[in-house]
């Protein structure tokens, strides 16, 4: 029921909203909840487990019963609070958890056989028969129990991440919030104000009190204003600091787009903070707890201080015969504004003997509200007293237990809070994170004053903390009222008595979990799974363990807290890894042949970050077998052309290079000439192989190494960590020149006759045998040649400035195909490594040594270098070990696969009997026949043994013939001609 | 004789523009690493500042000389951009040619320090990184170079390679920033 002439909402603007398709109407300033009390609307959900009808109970982010799906189709959003979000013309929002409708949910019957779902009901009930679980109980758990849901589909809303930098970070804009950022910023300081709420002002904008004689929220209005023109001032409204973390790292969500009409495509729905501040004040405030007694969640039951704030901020009376049940003072609060603002108010129940008397409202002290009656709304509460039991018609009663501080951001670095008997509530522990100032309610501060003073004097102590002078703020005037309080968690009684509404925890199943010896706050909580819902039982879990306190006979500093863990509030997974979807889940890093690939219709494969071209199809091939037999055909009989950029490209230079390279290579390169190229292999320090590629020497203190694609970022990170780590006193500096190069293969018997007709001029042969390299000019462009190979023929390597990639790829394509020949993708780059038993990856995976390749002569025993004395280990090179071999199918199946494993012929294909396994298989159109790689024990020793090859996967056997890796060319007649 | 046309790294991409905000690709100049070897340093300093005008910038900081410029650029290594390095430099230093190696663009607009703040975990306000303030860092999932060239105008440079990813990050970033208005 909305009530005249109060709030802040603005009357003149009607706001139309829909929630469960029914069409209400709310002012601009109202959240959900507010508009849906504004329009008499109680009931706003259905609880986790019993499916109990429920109302919001609070005004706040802690709300544990008014969650709703806002939104529909791919962007529908659950279990928003309805507490938090601001309606906006046709927002239109959903109850969760209830079917068909929130008025009759045939779930409810669970809270029929509620005696049966007490804590540790799952448990219990469920271990036998073990089959049972997966099959019948989760999945019908799983549809009963649980809040709202995702819609399945991709979301194509906008999410954002973003850091931010400053002096002080101020949590939370209350009066001590404020304060203290007008403090510091008056200072100098660079502050940041962050708080969770559509506006700043936080209590202040719900209670009538005033400071420096003008209501509270004008006051903070011109407080906002002043700090709104400091440029060293960044106000952050709706943004929740949500975890506090090392080094004075805060992360904070910010709710960005949830209150806007039409957000268009680009601005993010929320934004994910991570703020580094040199100091921080924490005043977030102080939440009140609900008394647990019997029935105490019928929608109509709300804390005291949201009773007020509805009517204060939204001008909304939550009942039109409101009660209030209170254990302090704050609660007669309550009683005062609803009466000022003409609202009935049927009684106040002070559980205290002593409380001070209210006028203009029947009282009854030390009393107690036992029960309360009314399915889908309240109709009346049970008034428990000395003189006995009275039942009262009511449609809202406004209870308040008391406040607890907000102590979580002090506990997310290991901190426990401190028991502060006077409040009977938790205050954060002193320096429990580091340079953190606690003010104010969450500092157990509660009048206004002690708030505003405190809020000043932490942000001095965090100035002081820095070195910036404190400016003069003088403090306003404003109540200062003592806070009185006399314990009570739960009123004694039958009947189920709420203490987690979220998670439908009772006062009866925290008894049963202390009776059945879960005694320890956190064995509690587990069991009865009180605080492990959305809200982190924020609204319970003070009042959850003074009731095991008392039932287990312990204090309850003694008995403890349960951790208290980021996030403070919950945060969406697509705002912590916003903008990490699709394209910008990794880089994509194209070759500069990449679009000249993609017009001759090459499919594109990812390799690692990289895009590469599969094969080129040709008009008329219709499967990729088919292009990629007729390029390796190009290859082996006219010419080939293949970007081979993407292999890393690392310059060495200094007067210790080569000393260098032979401390990381297994070989030997200090020997080599000038002009010349060699193979290397790269070992771990644990004495497997690393990687393999080769290394020119372009000049006496100056060499060009070359990596596997696929190692091109780890091999740097190796010799950095070397040269850095182990031999720093070696003269030596080194850069990637990966990108510097757009590098192209030239493969084949004519490849010598493409070059002759494309460089400036002829390659002479005396210059030029195999492993020659050295500059060369083409057009009058500086380029490399090295004259390598990895197909085994005839080729070469010609490396031009990245610039010139694009414009090269076309031209070399272009003469080749003029030779009979054409550009080749990476299946024909394959096979022809395959036929010429060159090693990749998938041999060198990591478990494998230079014995086990067949290169373990190339260690040389001349000198030192990483990973030798390694290799020498007894279980790294002697006989037994599966080693570098060829297979090649001789029986009726004539398939070999990647993966299988390989038997002798007799046995049994068992774990047990395994032989080893194929790495590499390739269809070889040069030998007409499959071919495979693959590691067997003894390989080198057995060449011409039949071997059993078991797919167990694929369902394939077959029986291959042990070979030398090496099919094609095994003298290497060719790469030499 | 054949005939190489030259490609920039972002040809195609660029430039984009979000209301003020604006990403440019930079001109293709001459850039080439050097990483003085074992007690150069000094010598390269005064070599550069004879060769080229430009002092051996401290860590994180860059020596702009209009097209000339010097980037502290990691452990040891310097980039000097929009000069070919002084022969005499390779007697003291490993030099080694870069100009293909980079995508360099512009960012410029009264928010862009708004806009790599949500690409960039680094510490971008004026007091921190003032202009002619260099740092190799994260730009989203790529390893970048970003130098501050004016009080609203940075300099960033990823891997050629990534151009295409580049852009498609701070486009992104920019479209955010401009929605808030």
């Amino acid at each position: 029921m909305r009530v005249e002439g109060k709030g802040l909402i603005d009357r003149g603007q009607e706001v139309a909203f829909q929630f469960d398709g029914a069409r209400y109407r709310g002012f601009k300033g109202d959240t959900l909840a507010s508009a849906l009390l504004a329009n008499d609307v109680r009931l706003m959900g259905r609880s986790f487990k019993y499916h109990r009808p429920r109302g919001v109970l609070t005004a706040g982010s802690e709300e544990p019963n008014a969650l709703v799906t806002v939104g529909s189709g791919a962007a529908q959003e659950p279990n928003v609070r309805a507490t938090v979000q601001e309606i906006y013309p046709g927002l239109s929002a959903t109850s969760q958890n209830r079917w068909p409708s929130l008025g009759v949910d045939l779930m409810g019957v669970n809270d029929l056989v509620s005696p049966f779902l007490g804590a540790g009901f799952y448990y219990k009930t469920f271990m036998w028969p073990k089959s049972f679980w997966e099959k019948l109980y989760e999945p019908v758990i799983r549809r009963a129990a649980g809040l709202g849901a995702l819609s399945g589909e991709n979301n194509a809303d906008r999410y954002e991440r973003a850091f931010a930098f400053c002096d002080l970070l101020v949590i939370g804009a209350g009066p001590a919030g404020l304060m203290a950022a007008l403090e510091a910023g008056r200072a100098g300081a660079d502050v940041v104000l962050a708080d969770e709420d559509s506006q700043m002002g936080g209590r202040l904008l719900g209670e009538v009190e005033e400071i420096d004689g003008k209501p509270g929220h004008v006051w903070a209005a011109e407080i906002i204003a002043e700090l709104e023109a400091m440029e060293n001032v960044r106000l952050m409204t709706r943004t929740t600091v949500t975890g506090a973390y090392d080094q004075g790292t805060f992360g904070a969500l910010e709710r960005v787009g949830h209150h806007k009409k039409r957000r268009g495509d680009a601005l993010p729905l929320e934004c994910f903070w991570r703020i580094v501040a040199k100091q921080s004040v924490l005043a977030a405030g102080s939440l009140e707890r609900p008394v647990a007694f019997r029935n105490n969640d019928r929608p109509g039951i709300m804390t005291a201080g949201a009773v007020r704030a509805y009517l204060n901020r939204w001008g909304v009376s939550a009942g039109r015969r409101v009660t209030v049940f209170c254990n302090n003072d704050d609660g007669h609060r309550t009683v005062r504004d609803m009466l000022a603002a003409g609202v009935h108010v049927a009684a106040l129940i002070d559980s205290r003997h002593d409380a001070e008397t209210v006028p203009g409202v029947r009282m009854f002290k030390g009393a107690m509200v036992s029960d309360a009656g009314g399915r889908t709304g309240l109709e009346h509460v049970t008034i428990r007293s000395v003189g006995g039991e009275d039942r009262i018609q009511t449609d809202c009663l406004a209870m308040s237990g008391g406040w607890n501080p907000i102590v979580h951001l002090t506990c997310h670095m290991n901190g426990r809070p401190t028991w502060r008997e006077s409040i009977q509530s938790f205050v954060p522990s002193p320096d429990a994170v580091p340079g953190m100032h606690v003010a104010g309610a969450c500092n157990g501060a509660f009048s206004t004053t002690a708030c505003l003073r405190e809020g000043v004097e932490a942000a001095k102590r965090a100035l002081e903390a820095i070195g910036v002078k404190a400016a003069d703020v003088a403090l306003p005037a404003a109540e200062d009222g003592a806070y009185r309080i006399a314990p009570l968690w739960a009123v004694p009684g039958k009947g189920r008595a709420w203490l987690d509404f979220q998670n439908d925890v009772t006062v009866k199943d925290v008894k049963q979990a202390a009776l059945e010896n879960f005694r320890s706050v956190e064995h509690m909580k587990r069991y009865t799974t009180q605080g492990m819902a959305t809200d982190q039982g924020k609204n319970s879990n003070v009042a959850a363990l003074a009731v095991l306190a008392d039932v287990t006979g312990r204090a309850i500093p003694e008995t403890g807290t349960t951790t208290f863990r980021p996030p403070y509030s919950p945060v969406s997974i697509a705002a912590m890894g916003a903008g990490a979807q699709g394209k910008g889940f990794a880089p994509q890093r194209f070759t500069t042949s990449h679009a000249a690939s993609v017009e001759m219709g090459a499919p594109m494969i990812e390799a690692g970050l990289w895009y590469r071209p599969s094969y080129f199809p040709r008009a008329g091939e219709n499967t990729w077998r088919e292009s990629c037999d007729r390029e390796v055909g190009m290859v082996r009989e006219a010419v080939g052309v293949c970007d081979v950029s993407t292999l890393g490209k690392i310059d060495i230079q200094g007067a210790d290079a080569a000393k260098f390279l032979d401390f990381v290579y297994c070989n030997m390169f200090s020997t080599l000439k000038v002009g010349r190229t060699r193979y290397g292999l790269m070992l771990r320090e644990d004495g497997h192989v690393m990687d393999d590629g080769t290394t020119a020497r372009l000049g006496e203190n100056h060499f060009l190494m070359t990596t596997t694609t696929a190692a091109a970022g780890e091999v740097m990170r190796h010799l950095e960590f070397v040269h850095q780590g182990l031999c720093p006193e070696l003269d030596v500096a080194f850069v990637s020149v990966t990108e510097q190069w757009a590098q192209f293969a030239v493969a084949g018997p004519q490849s010598r006759a493409l070059l002759d007709g494309l460089l400036d001029a002829p390659l002479k042969d005396e210059d030029w045998p195999f492993m020659a390299c050295g500059p060369v000019a083409l057009g009058g462009i500086a380029a490399r040649l090295f004259r390598i190979s990895f197909s085994g023929e005839h080729a070469y390597e010609l490396a031009v400035a990245s610039r010139y990639g694009d414009s090269l790829f076309r031209e070399l394509v272009k003469r080749a195909e003029e030779m009979g020949g054409g550009a080749y993708g990476m299946e024909a780059l394959n096979v022809l490594r395959v036929e010429k038993g060159f090693i990749t990856h998938a041999e060198i995976h990591g478990r494998t040594t230079a014995f086990d390749i067949g290169m373990g002569r190339m260690v040389s025993a001349k000198k030192d270098c990483i990973g030798k004395t390694m290799s020498e280990r007894p279980g790294l090179c002697v006989p037994g070990r599966e080693q570098l071999v060829g297979l090649k199918p001789v029986g009726e199946v004539k398939q070999v696969t990647a993966g299988a494993h390989l038997f002798c012929a007799e046995d049994a294909p068992e774990r047990e009997n395994d032989q080893g396994y194929v790495t590499s298989v390739a269809y070889s159109p040069t030998m007409g026949r499959m071919m495979g790689m693959g590691f067997l024990k003894n390989g080198s020793e057995r060449h011409g043994e039949k071997i059993k090859m078991v797919d167990h996967l694929r369902g394939i056997e077959c029986i291959c013939e042990v070979t030398g890796p090496v099919v094609f060319d095994p003298e290497g007649g060719r790469v030499r001609g | 004789m054949v005939e190489l046309v030259a490609k920039t790294p972002c040809a195609g991409l660029l430039p984009v523009s979000v209301g003020d905000l604006r990403l440019e690709e930079c001109e293709m100049l001459p850039m080439s690493v050097i990483m003085p070897y074992a007690g150069k340093a000094e010598a390269v300093g005064t070599a550069l500042q004879k060769a080229h005008g430009l002092a051996l910038p401290s860590v994180n900081k860059a020596e702009i000389d209009g097209e000339t410029s010097v980037l502290w650029f990691g452990q040891g290594q310097f980039l000097l951009r929009g000069a070919a390095p002084d022969a005499g430099l390779s007697d003291l230093a490993a030099v080694t040619e870069q100009s293909d190696a980079w995508a360099v663009v512009r960012l410029s607009g009264a928010k862009a320090v708004d806009v790599l703040a949500r690409l960039v975990p680094v510490d971008m306000r004026l007091s921190a990184f003032p202009e002619k303030s260099t740092v190799r860092t994260d730009l989203m999932h790529m390893m970048a170079s970003i130098t501050r060239l004016g009080h609203d105008s940075f300099q960033i440079m990823v891997f050629r390679s990534m151009a295409q990813t580049l852009v498609h990050d701070l486009k992104g970033a920019m479209e955010a920033v401009g929605a808030r208005g």
